[in-house]
Formats: C-alpha cells, sequence, structure tokens
C-alpha cells in the first residue's frame, strides 16, 4: 500500500491506485471527461492533469498515471490551475456554445467544469469544427458537433454492453463517434450512453426538448420492468413523470438499467384507465365508483374468491388483497399468471441466491432456459463481467445472441442429469459454478433436476450459493414470500371456479378459462385484463404509489410516489380498502402506515430492507425430461403493460427487432 | 485528408464486392500474416489484411485498389472481430483508400520541406494535366491527393505513385515520368537528379571526402 502525499497531506493508497483516485481518496476533486469508474481508462480528454513528484516538469494526465511510494501529487499548484485552463479551453475550441439549445444543459459536465476550471473566454477566432449528423436509433438523439471524444460510448458498448456498434472514425480534428453505417444501436442497455456523455453529443431522443432538469422533483423509485429491481430515479414535472434514470447501487444495477426500464415512461400517460368501468350488456360502459363498488357487493361471492397478481404490483397492494380475500374466507393466491406451477415450499429454491452481485464471481456457470439477455439485461452484464474474469458459460436451450462467449448444449432437459464432458469438467473444477434457472426451465418443471444438479456438482458450499432462479416479474418473490402460489398453479383457481376473480392488473392471464368467474380487475393501463374483466376499478401505476419490491434475489426494496394518478384513479390498495367495506368484511388496516405494519407483522422480511433469508436449499431429485422449445419473452421491448402503451417501446420493437424503417422528419 | 469518406453503402456496390474473397495467392498472405501472431490475437493481423484487400481490388479494377464497405467485412468476418473495429483501422489509415482511385494514385507531399522545395510548381503541373485534389481523372488515370510528410525530405519534392516514391521533382521531370506512367512504361523509380543514387548529398559528398574512394582512418586529424 503506497503512501502518498496530496496537497501536503500524506495518505495511503490501496496497491494499483491511480493518481486521480488517490486524490479523490483524499478529497480532492479531479475535473474529468473520458475517465468513468466502470469503464477502462482511456486517457484523451487531459483534464484530469495534477502536478506529480518525481517526475517530468510537466502536468500529468492522473488517471492514467498508477500511485508509487512517496509520489508528491499537487493539485492546487499555479501549474495545475493553467493547464487546467489550456485543455478547456482546446475543448471548447471546437464545441457549439449553444447550451440554451442543448437538453444536457443544467446537468453538463462541460459547463460544470467551463465554470469551474475554465477561464471564462476564448483566444480562438477561426471557425468552429461541424460534423454531419449521425443516425444511432430511436432512443439516442445525436448532435455530434457537440462531441469532445471522450470515447466513453465507444468504451460502454465495446466493455458492458458487448456489442461493438460505436467506433471513432477518422482521425485528428476529424475524428467521428458514429455508429457501424449510422445502424441503429440495437442492444437492451445501449441508452446508457446517454447518461455516459459528459456533454450534450447523445442524448435522449423521447425526452429531447421537454424540461430543464432544475424543472424536475426527483423521487426515488425500484424499476418494475423486469425482476433485477433496479434503482431509478423519477423526474417529474407537474402530473408528469417525464424521464427515468438509473441510481448507483453496486448491489443490484451498479448504475445501468435496461431501454424498457429506461423509456417505457411515455406508456405511463398513454391507454391509461382514468374511471370506473362496468360490463353491462357485454359493453364497457364508465361509471362513477359508488356503481362500482355497487357491482362489487352485489357479486357477493362469499368465499368464493380467488386473487391473481400481476407482474407489476407491490407487495402492498398483494397483502391488501391476500388480507381481503382472506376476510372473505379464501387463500386462493396466484401470481404465476402464464401458468408456471413449480413447487414453493422453499422460497431458497427460487431464489437468485448467488446474489446479483455476486454471480459476476462465478467461475462456471449453467444457464438453464433463460435467455438472460432479454429477461434481465442486468443480469447479462455481471455475466459478462464473470466470463472476462475467466467463467465458463454453458447454456440449455434454444440459441440466443449471447454478448460472450457460451457453448449451448441443446433444448434437450436430460442433459442435466448427465453433462456434457466439458461442462462435467469445467463444474468438477469450478471454485464457485453456479446455476441460473429461467422461466423456460421452470415451466418444463426442471427445478427438481436443477437442485439434484446443485447437490451433485456442491453449488453450495463455504460462502458461496450458486444456485439461481432469475424471474422476470417485479412482483414475483414479493408474491411468492406472500404465498400467492398455489400447488397447482393457476390451474388451481381455475378448478376451483371462484365467483369473483380478483385481477390485480394481471394481463397475461388467458381469462377465457375463467368464463364463468366475475373479474375485478384493479389496474392501471387498458390492456388484456382490462378486456376481459366485468368491473374495472382504476388503479395506481408503479410511479403513483408507494411500494415495497422484492427484486429475484430476495432484496426487499421500497419506492416512493412521484405524482398522482390520473383522473379518478386511486392506490391499490385505497380500493381494496373500500372494496373490503363494499363486501361488508373487514381487513385490519385503515392507513397506508396501518397496512405496512400489518404486512411487516405477518411477513417480516418485507418490514426490512435488504436481502431477506430463505434458509437452506432444499434437496431435488434428478431425472428432468422434456425440452426447452422456446423462451418466453417474445418481444423484449414490450413484455408489460406500461411498455406495450409506450410510443418509445413500440417503436423500438417495431425499428430494431422487426426491422421496419421510421423516415426522419428533417430538421 | 479533411474530405475523405466512405463510399456509400449503396445495391450496386453490394452487387459488385458483396461475394469477394481472397485469392489464392492473397490468402496465402493473409494467412502467413494472422500466424505471425498467437492463436487468438488474429485481429492483430487486421492491418495487414486490409492491406492485401485493397491490393486484389486493385489488381480486379486495375487500379491502386481502395476498400469497399463488402470488402472490409469481409475482411472483419475473415479475422472474426466487429466490423467497427475493421473501419475504424481503415479510415484512420490515409494509405487505405475508402473511395475508388485511378489507375495511378499520385500523392504530392506538402509538408513544409517538400513545400519550400517547390512542391507547389508539383501541384501547379499535376493540375495542368487535368488532375483535381481528390478526383478522379475522367479517363480513370490519374487520382491526385495532398499527402503530408512521407519522410524523403533530404530528396524534396517528392511524389508517391501506387508502390513507388519519386523525388528531387521539377515539373518537368514530373511531366517525364507521369508521360512515361500514362505510356505504360515503368519510369525509374527514387531520385530523378541526373547522377544522384539514392539520398547521399547532391554533387557529391560535403564531408568524408576521402572515404569515397577507399577506407581512410580520420583518427589521427582529431
Amino acid at each position: 500500500m503506497p503512501k502518498v502525499t496530496v496537497d501536503g497531506v500524506e495518505i495511503e493508497v490501496p496497491q494499483g491506485a491511480t493518481v486521480l483516485q488517490a486524490c479523490e481518496l483524499a478529497g480532492k476533486e479531479i475535473p474529468r471527461f473520458c475517465y468513468h469508474e466502470r469503464l477502462s481508462i482511456a486517457g484523451n480528454c487531459r483534464m484530469c492533469l495534477v502536478e506529480v513528484k518525481p517526475g517530468p516538469p510537466k502536468p500529468q494526465a492522473s488517471c492514467a498515471l498508477p500511485t508509487s511510494e512517496g509520489q508528491e501529487i499537487r493539485t492546487d499548484s499555479e501549474m495545475v490551475k493553467k493547464a487546467r485552463e489550456g485543455v478547456m479551453e482546446f475543448l471548447l475550441i471546437n464545441h457549439p456554445l449553444d447550451c440554451p439549445i442543448c437538453d444536457q444543459g443544467g446537468e453538463c459536465d462541460l459547463q460544470d467544469q467551463a465554470v469551474a476550471y475554465g477561464r471564462g473566454h476564448s483566444r480562438f477566432h477561426e471557425a468552429k469544427r461541424a460534423v454531419t449528423e449521425k443516425y444511432m436509433g430511436p432512443l439516442i438523439n445525436t448532435v455530434m458537433t457537440r462531441c469532445i471524444q471522450c470515447t466513453r460510448c465507444v468504451r460502454f458498448s465495446e466493455e458492458i454492453a458487448g456489442v461493438d456498434e460505436i467506433g471513432a472514425l477518422y482521425r485528428g480534428e476529424n475524428m467521428q463517434i458514429t455508429t457501424y453505417l449510422e445502424r441503429a444501436a440495437t442492444h437492451e442497455m445501449s441508452a446508457n450512453v446517454i447518461d455516459l456523455c459528459p456533454v450534450g453529443a447523445l442524448t435522449s431522443r423521447p425526452y429531447a426538448f421537454e424540461a430543464r432538469p432544475w424543472e424536475l422533483k426527483k423521487t426515488l423509485s425500484i424499476d418494475v420492468s423486469d425482476a433485477c429491481g433496479a434503482n431509478i430515479r423519477l423526474d417529474a414535472r407537474g402530473r408528469e413523470v417525464l424521464r427515468i434514470l438509473p441510481r448507483v447501487n453496486d448491489d443490484v444495477n451498479e448504475e445501468w438499467i435496461s431501454d424498457k426500464a429506461r423509456f417505457q415512461v411515455d406508456g405511463l400517460t398513454r391507454r391509461r384507465l382514468d374511471k370506473p368501468w362496468l360490463r353491462r350488456d357485454g359493453k364497457l360502459v364508465a361509471a362513477t365508483w359508488a356503481e362500482a363498488f355497487e357491482a362489487v357487493s352485489k357479486i357477493n361471492p362469499g368465499k368464493s374468491v380467488a386473487v391473481v397478481a400481476g407482474d407489476l404490483v407491490d407487495c402492498e397492494t398483494m397483502f391488501a388483497a391476500k388480507a381481503l380475500a382472506g376476510a372473505l374466507g379464501s387463500s386462493l393466491l396466484e401470481g404465476r399468471q402464464t401458468g408456471l406451477d413449480y413447487d414453493c415450499s422453499s422460497l431458497a429454491a427460487v431464489n437468485f441466491n448467488s446474489g446479483l452481485a455476486g454471480i459476476e464471481d462465478a467461475d462456471a456457470i449453467l444457464i438453464v432456459g433463460s435467455q438472460v439477455r432479454w429477461e434481465a439485461p442486468l443480469v447479462q452484464t455481471r455475466l459478462r463481467k464473470a466470463v472476462k474474469c475467466g467463467a465458463k458459460v454453458f447454456v440449455v436451450g434454444p440459441e440466443w445472441e449471447a454478448t460472450y462467449p457460451a457453448s449451448f448444449l441443446g433444448t434437450d432437459l436430460a442433459v442435466l442429469d448427465k453433462l456434457p464432458k466439458d461442462a462435467e469438467a469445467a463444474f468438477k473444477a469450478a471454485q464457485r459454478p453456479a446455476l441460473i434457472l429461467g422461466g423456460a426451465g421452470l415451466g418444463k418443471g426442471a427445478l427438481d433436476a436443477c437442485l439434484a444438479l446443485a447437490a451433485k456438482y456442491k453449488l453450495v458450499r463455504d460462502g458461496w450459493n450458486g444456485f439461481n432462479v432469475l424471474h422476470m416479474a417485479a412482483a414475483r418473490m414479493g408474491g411468492l414470500m406472500l404465498g400467492y402460489a398455489q400447488k397447482g398453479g393457476i390451474a388451481d383457481l381455475v378448478k376451483a371456479k371462484p365467483k369473483m376473480l380478483i385481477s390485480l392488473g394481471a394481463d397475461e392471464v388467458d381469462y377465457t378459462r375463467f368464463a364463468d368467474s366475475m373479474i375485478v380487475y384493479i389496474g392501471h393501463h387498458g390492456d388484456k385484463g382490462a378486456h376481459a374483466a366485468d368491473v374495472i376499478l382504476p388503479a395506481a401505476a408503479f410511479s403513483e404509489k408507494p411500494g415495497t419490491y422484492v427484486n429475484t434475489e430476495g432484496r426487499v426494496q421500497w419506492a416512493d410516489k412521484a405524482v398522482f394518478a390520473p383522473g379518478d384513479a386511486r392506490e391499490d390498495w385505497t380500493i381494496l380498502r373500500a372494496m373490503a367495506d363494499a363486501l361488508g368484511v373487514s381487513v385490519g388496516f385503515d392507513s397506508f402506515e396501518g397496512l405496512r405494519a400489518a404486512m411487516a407483522k405477518a411477513v417480516p422480511a418485507l418490514g426490512r430492507e435488504g436481502l431477506a433469508d430463505y434458509g437452506a436449499l432444499p434437496k431435488g431429485k434428478a431425472g428432468a425430461k422434456g425440452s426447452i422449445e422456446a423462451y418466453p419473452i417474445k418481444d423484449f421491448y414490450l413484455t408489460n403493460p406500461i411498455a406495450r402503451a409506450s410510443v418509445t417501446m413500440q417503436r423500438c420493437s417495431a425499428e430494431l427487432l422487426h426491422g421496419e424503417t421510421f423516415a426522419e422528419a428533417a430538421e | 485528408m479533411a474530405d475523405r469518406h466512405l463510399e456509400p453503402d449503396t445495391p450496386e456496390l453490394r452487387a459488385r464486392w458483396g461475394k469477394f474473397a481472397f485469392s489464392k495467392a492473397w490468402e496465402a498472405k493473409a494467412k502467413a500474416a494472422i500466424a505471425r501472431y498467437p492463436a487468438g490475437r488474429q485481429r492483430s493481423a487486421v492491418m495487414a489484411l486490409l492491406d492485401y484487400a485493397q491490393r486484389q481490388v486493385g489488381e480486379e479494377t486495375q487500379t491502386q485498389g481502395w476498400l469497399p464497405i463488402p470488402v472490409m467485412e469481409y475482411v472483419a468476418a475473415y479475422l472474426d472481430m466487429p466490423i467497427i473495429r475493421v473501419v475504424e483501422v481503415a479510415s484512420f489509415y490515409t494509405m487505405y483508400n475508402l473511395v475508388p482511385v485511378g489507375r495511378f494514385h499520385v500523392q504530392v507531399c506538402g509538408t513544409t520541406p517538400c513545400m519550400l522545395r517547390g512542391s507547389d510548381d508539383i501541384l501547379a503541373a499535376c493540375k495542368k494535366r487535368g488532375m483535381a485534389k481528390g478526383h478522379t481523372s475522367d479517363d480513370g488515370l490519374w487520382t491526385l491527393t495532398e499527402v503530408e510528410c512521407m519522410g524523403n525530405c533530404a530528396s524534396a519534392p517528392m511524389v508517391q505513385i501506387n508502390d513507388d516514391n519519386f523525388e528531387d521533382l521539377t515539373a518537368d521531370r514530373l511531366d517525364a515520368v507521369l508521360d512515361a506512367l500514362a505510356a505504360g512504361k515503368s519510369p525509374k523509380a527514387g531520385t530523378q537528379e541526373p547522377g544522384r543514387h539514392t539520398v547521399e548529398p547532391s554533387g557529391g559528398p560535403t564531408t568524408l571526402k576521402q572515404m569515397v574512394k577507399a577506407n581512410h582512418d580520420y583518427r589521427g586529424d582529431w
């Protein structure tokens, strides 16, 4: 551990730290553009210049300079000040001063650092460089004249996304950042380059010219587009959430989110259910809340009630519905809408036990029936990191385009009982072997065989649990913790022929099987569930209610409310509370705090933020049959009702997955 | 250099070059280039392969050769590397032609030493013959480019035509070279100054004069 002196203060820094990191440890701010903690070091913006002794008597780029014992670093000398001013002046030579019409204005690194470290004027009187516009797809807006060639976007697409599609063409002053032949960036995480871009060269296309950052109210929330529970920030103005940005959480999403999580936001204002609807003579007609509850009380189901939970609902909603069903005398609860019926007697067996961050450390990974790239793009980036550190990946299931070397072992599940030689050798030699079982594998009943495989190859060992189930629904783990799982899955609900089926935003259920039930739909979008419903009670989307979500690794996280639900729509728990009154039963809570307290009492793990403990992994039995023919997600961009309502996601689906072309309006 | 750009990706371009593959001779060279690097590092050979591809295109079109997009894609697939990385390399180095060139690619050096020795006259002579910077003449014979220093400052001004350098030029000497090329002859490459062989001092040595005839021990003079 070398000792260095930063501005006269001696500190000890970790072996291999750069001078920039040493300065940060000492609490000194070093301006930078190209350097980023999660990307490789490029050293091409020169903004991080500092004075280092011993060394040549000139400023040095601190981001690319390793620390060594006894270094004397100065960040406050006249030389450093002059160097920064010089670099800033050079950077601004070719940067257009169009901040008033630039979307980055107000949250621009170049703007901030020009104020903090620049000279305040330029001596450059010649013509500025201009770069032709580039097309990067429906999500990324480009104004390449603003580019300062930090190459963060190039490094992101190569290193994190694993899809080399952005590059720097030509050289010197003519260097241009572009995708190959200006094709759209196609990766599921591509829009993270918008956050990475320190200037306004890459900005959000759907959010273009919508708002200034200082107008926005920021709310901390949790993403519901997949089961990873990425930490996000909702930026709202007035009654509308205008954009979604990732928050830093190294345990969950580092600082990335998928394009769907980021851009499904415009779906929150479209196709919304903003007043109650009743089905009269086969047709849905608008109603008032009073009429709606009258209709509900008329159903008078007695004990014959079932609840099916959708993929996006929070734990509070599910708990309130469970309390209502319980008060009526029913325990028919199910959240696995598409008919999965895997055994949930032990939640450890259906949890992502190694953790999203932990999977990075695995050195042999078997993926069973999961198209990770679409089902959990954030896990995909972790797997890529693991492969970079030497992990071997094997996949059982139809082939998909992995962004790392992976060997596909075919679609036949029998391979789980007898792995091919190379996989067997890799698993035997592995220190931290891991298995990831996805929805397609669960659907084929591979859970037992995978548990047997886990025992065979000792996936659980000292300080390591490599048995992972990768869910796709944000509500899944919370639902399972609250008992939203029947032994026979949703078929049990069908068999019970409930008089009333309460649907909590469940849009993937085959409602034709519930033809005899009165369907009360409590949800926020006019999607498949609303089409089948007899009574529609408009509820709040994830951005419009506080809620608890449990991600696929069993991490309990809380989201806040950013805006109010539109029109007559109400928060879900209030609807269920009012339904209890309409049906003449008591659920035992009258406020949201009361609901949360009751929930924490019933399931203590839901009352604490952080990883829930599910106990030890049960034993399985070998003997898997069948083969995985397809994966559950057919269209990455349209997996939930919010995304399906989003114009941006529809266009992504059409353009990126189905190859449609869109004419660009001339600007 | 400033006006370098990729030839647009048109159906005609795809039709002409979509089936490009190394001929036997170039394939052997490509394999040899790849073999110079450890297994799995085959993409290190990208510069050599782009050169070979450009030369094969040149043979097929009777020009110096250039790199159409489908050819770059072929090289990328050959080396199992992302196409954008290949285009980055090809667009960085000016020796790779990104647009079609003529039979003779006349690259006039215009950097300071050549300029002081009269590269302006050389350019003027080229223009007098109908060449224009960055363009190919109508007969498909000449493409004129002004380039930066080629490292022949001792025999400035110089012009590089395809693989040969022609040095110590004047407008007349250049005309002679170009006439010979146009007539299908191969003029002598290198210096065009009579009596000069390479870049030795013109007009005979100015130092170590006694070494010209025989080895001479200067140590006694020190």
